[in-house]
C-alpha cells in the first residue's frame, strides 16, 4: 500500500499537524519509503496468532480504590501557556 | 587530585575513596562541573547544567558520609536523561513543543537516585522524543561522539537516542547516565562510545514519571563506564512501584554480586539469522572473538535459530510509531509547552504541534496516524503484533532449550559521520541501526551492550547478550567475562 499527497494531508488532520502542500509533496515519499519498507510482513504466515498484548505475563496491578493525590490545582496548571484561576485558556470553541 | 584524575576514577572507585574520606563529594562534583563547563561547548552533550543544585546536593551527601550514614549512591555525580521528569528542572524530551516546561514532581527513577545519595549534574541531550538513532533529531542539535577515527577530524554522532548520556560518559563528564531503550536506544550508544548499556527486562525500571514513547517498548536503564558501575546504577534505579500498572512486582537482586562468578556451563546462543549480508568484516571478527572469549571461560556455545529476526524491524516501525501518535497526543498547546495562536482551537492545535514537532516527531506520528486509522488497523497494526508474539516466541522456544544468552553484535557498523548524506536520503537507511537490538525490545527481554574492541580506524565496537527475563546478572556475570578479555577503552581528547 502507499500514499498520495492528499492521503498525506488527510492524515496530519487527523493528527492534528498543519503542513503545507510542499511538505505534504515530501512526507509522501519518506512515508512510502517506510510503509515500502514495511510491506515484508505481509510474507509472514499470522494464522492462529495470536496479537501481543503484553510482553511479561501479568495481571494487570489494581490500587485500592481511596484518594492517594488531589488538591494541587496549581500545580495541574503551573505548566500551561495560559490559565486564569486555575483554568487552562483556549481559543473559544462554542459560539 | 586534579579534576582528570577525579573524573576518571569510576563509580566503585569514587564510592570506596567517598567512604574512606579521602574524596569530598563537594571536591568529586566540582571537577565534574569544571569538566563538562570546559567540554560541553565542544560536545552538547548536556542541554542544562544544574551547577547550583549539584553544589547543594554534594554538600548534603558530605554531611550523610560524615554522620555515617551514606546510601549506595552517596556523592556519585550523575547525568540525567532529558526525557525523566525532574522536579523544577529541565525536562524537555528534546523537543521544541515542551518549551520551558519545569515538573511539579520527580520520575520515579530519579527520585530512587537521589534517595540512594546521587548528585545531579544536569539533563543530558537526547533524539527529540528519544525518536532517533545519531541524537541527530534534538531540538538542542547534535552531540559529538568524543571519539574520532585514527587521523581524521571529522565529527561522529554518538548514536542515539541516548546521545548524550553515552558522550557524558565517555568523555568523563559524569560518572555515570540515566538513559531509555525503546528500539536499541541504550545499546546502540553505549557501543558507539565504548561504553557499557544495559535495559533490563520490560517492568525492571518504573516509567512513572518519563516521557513516554512507545508505551510497550520503553525501558529506563544506565549507561556507564564498566559493567560494574552498570551494576551499581540499574540496582538503584529499579524498583517494584505501584504507580507503574507495568512495573513487576519482584525484588531487585544484587547485581553487582554477580560480577566475577564463572560462567563454566553456561549456554551461549549464536544466533544465526544475526549474520546478515554484507555485514563489515570487522563485526564479524568481533563476534567470533567474543565467542572465543566465552568458550574459553567455560560457556558452551550452541548455534540457534531466531526465524522471525528479519521482522523484527519492519513490525517495530508499526508498534513504535502507533504507540507514539497516541502519546503524544497529548501535546496541544494547552497544558505545557510551546503555543502558537491560531483562528480557533483546532487551527491552534495544528500550528502548535507544527512549529513544535520535529521532522522526525512528525514523520512517526503521521505513520502511526495511518496505520491505526480505519480500514489500515488489521493490515498493519494487528498484523506487526502478531508477528510480535511470534518474534517472542523465537526466543522462548531456545531459552526452553536451555540457553542461558544470546550473543550477538551490537550494532552493523561503528559510528557513523554527523549529516551522513545516505542516512539524511533514506529514513530506513538509519532504522537499520537497530536492526540487532530492536528484537530485544519486542520480545521484552533484557540486553547489555559491552565494549569489545576498536575497529581498523580505532573506533568502539560492542557486543550485545540478551537474556531470559528477568536474568539480568546473568548478562552482568557474562559481560564481565567480555569486558575482562576485551579491556577498556577511552577516547582521547581533542575536545
Amino acid at each position: 500500500m502507499s500514499v498520495d499527497p492528499d492521503t498525506v494531508k488527510r492524515v496530519a488532520r487527523l493528527a492534528r499537524i498543519a503542513v503545507t502542500g510542499e511538505e505534504a509533496e515530501r512526507m509522501t515519499g519518506e512515508l512510502n519509503t517506510i510503509l515500502g519498507f514495511v510491506e515484508q510482513l505481509n510474507e509472514v504466515d499470522v494464522t492462529g496468532v495470536e496479537p501481543m498484548t503484553s510482553v511479561i505475563p501479568m495481571t494487570m496491578k489494581k490500587r485500592r480504590d481511596v484518594v492517594t493525590d488531589g488538591d494541587r490545582a496549581e500545580d495541574v496548571v503551573a505548566n500551561a501557556p495560559a490559565s486564569e484561576e486555575d483554568f487552562f485558556l483556549v481559543p473559544k470553541v462554542v459560539e | 587530585m586534579t579534576v582528570s584524575e577525579l573524573t576518571r576514577l569510576t563509580i566503585a572507585d569514587a564510592r570506596a575513596r567517598l567512604r574512606g574520606r579521602d574524596v569530598s563529594a563537594v571536591e568529586l562534583t566540582e571537577a565534574y562541573l569544571e569538566a563538562i563547563d570546559a567540554a560541553n561547548p565542544a560536545l552538547n552533550a548536556y542541554v542544562a547544567v544544574t551547577h547550583d543544585k549539584a553544589r547543594a546536593m554534594a554538600a548534603a551527601s558530605d554531611a550523610r558520609l560524615a554522620a555515617g550514614e551514606a546510601g549506595a549512591l552517596e556523592g556519585i555525580p550523575l547525568g540525567i536523561k532529558d526525557l525523566f521528569a525532574t522536579e523544577g528542572v529541565h525536562t524537555q524530551a528534546g523537543s521544541h513543543i515542551l518549551d520551558s516546561f519545569l515538573p511539579r514532581y520527580e520520575s520515579t527513577v530519579t527520585a530512587n537516585l537521589w534517595a540512594d545519595g546521587a548528585v545531579m549534574l544536569g539533563k543530558l541531550n537526547m533524539d527529540e522524543f528519544a525518536m532517533g538513532s545519531s541524537n541527530e533529531t534534538s531540538y538542542y542539535g547534535p552531540v559529538k561522539n568524543p571519539w574520532r577515527a585514527k587521523g581524521s577530524n571529522l565529527d561522529l554522532v554518538p548514536g542515539g537516542s541516548s546521545g548524550g548520556s553515552a558522550s557524558a560518559v565517555a568523555a568523563f563528564l559524569c560518572a555515570g547516565a540515566t538513559a531509555t531503550d525503546t528500539g536499541g536506544s541504550i545499546r546502540q550508544p553505549a557501543a558507539f562510545t565504548g561504553t557499557v548499556g544495559i535495559k533490563p527486562t520490560y517492568g525492571r525500571c518504573s516509567r512513572w514519571g518519563t516521557v513516554a514513547f512507545a508505551s510497550s517498548l520503553d525501558q529506563a536503564g544506565p549507561i556507564a563506564r564498566d559493567v560494574r558501575d552498570a551494576a551499581i546504577l540499574l540496582k538503584s534505579m529499579a524498583s517494584v512501584d505501584d504507580k507503574d500498572t507495568t512495573s513487576v512486582d519482584r525484588p531487585v537482586p544484587d547485581y553487582e554480586a554477580a560480577l566475577g562468578k564463572s560462567v563454566k556451563g553456561m549456554k551461549i546462543g549464536v544466533p544465526k539469522e544475526y549474520r546478515l549480508d554484507g555485514m563489515p568484516e570487522e563485526i564479524e571478527a568481533l563476534w567470533q572473538k567474543g565467542i572465543d572469549w566465552m568458550r574459553d571461560a567455560g560457556a558452551e556455545i550452541v548455534d540457534i535459530s531466531l526465524p522471525h529476526t528479519k521482522y523484527a524491524l519492519p513490525a517495530y516501525y508499526i508498534v513504535a510509531p502507533a504507540e507514539a501518535s497516541s502519546n503524544l497526543a497529548r501535546y496541544d498547546g494547552v497544558r505545557y509547552g510551546l503555543r502558537e495562536a491560531g483562528a480557533d482551537i483546532t487551527a491552534m492545535y495544528e500550528k502548535t504541534r507544527a512549529a513544535g514537532f520535529g521532522r522526525e516527531v512528525k514523520r512517526r506520528v503521521m505513520i502511526g496516524t495511518y496505520v491505526l486509522s480505519a480500514g489500515y488497523y488489521d493490515a498493519y497494526y494487528v498484523r506487526a503484533q502478531k508477528v510480535r508474539t511470534l518474534i517472542k516466541r523465537d526466543f522462548e522456544t531456545v531459552f526452553a532449550d536451555g540457553v542461558d544468552a544470546i550473543l550477538t553484535p551490537a550494532t552493523p557498523s561503528a559510528a557513523f559521520g554527523i549529516a551522513d548524506q545516505d542516512m539524511a536520503a533514506d529514513p530506513v537507511k538509519m532504522y537499520l541501526n537497530d536492526i540487532f537490538t530492536v528484537t530485544v525490545n519486542m520480545a521484552g527481554l533484557p540486553g547489555i551492550a559491552v565494549p569489545a574492541g576498536l575497529d581498523k580506524s580505532g573506533l568502539p565496537l560492542g557486543l550485545q547478550l540478551i537474556g531470559r527475563p528477568f536474568e539480568e546478572e546473568t548478562l552482568f556475570q557474562a559481560g564481565h567475562v567480555i569486558e575482562q578479555a576485551a579491556g577498556r577503552f577511552s577516547p582521547e581528547r581533542w575536545w
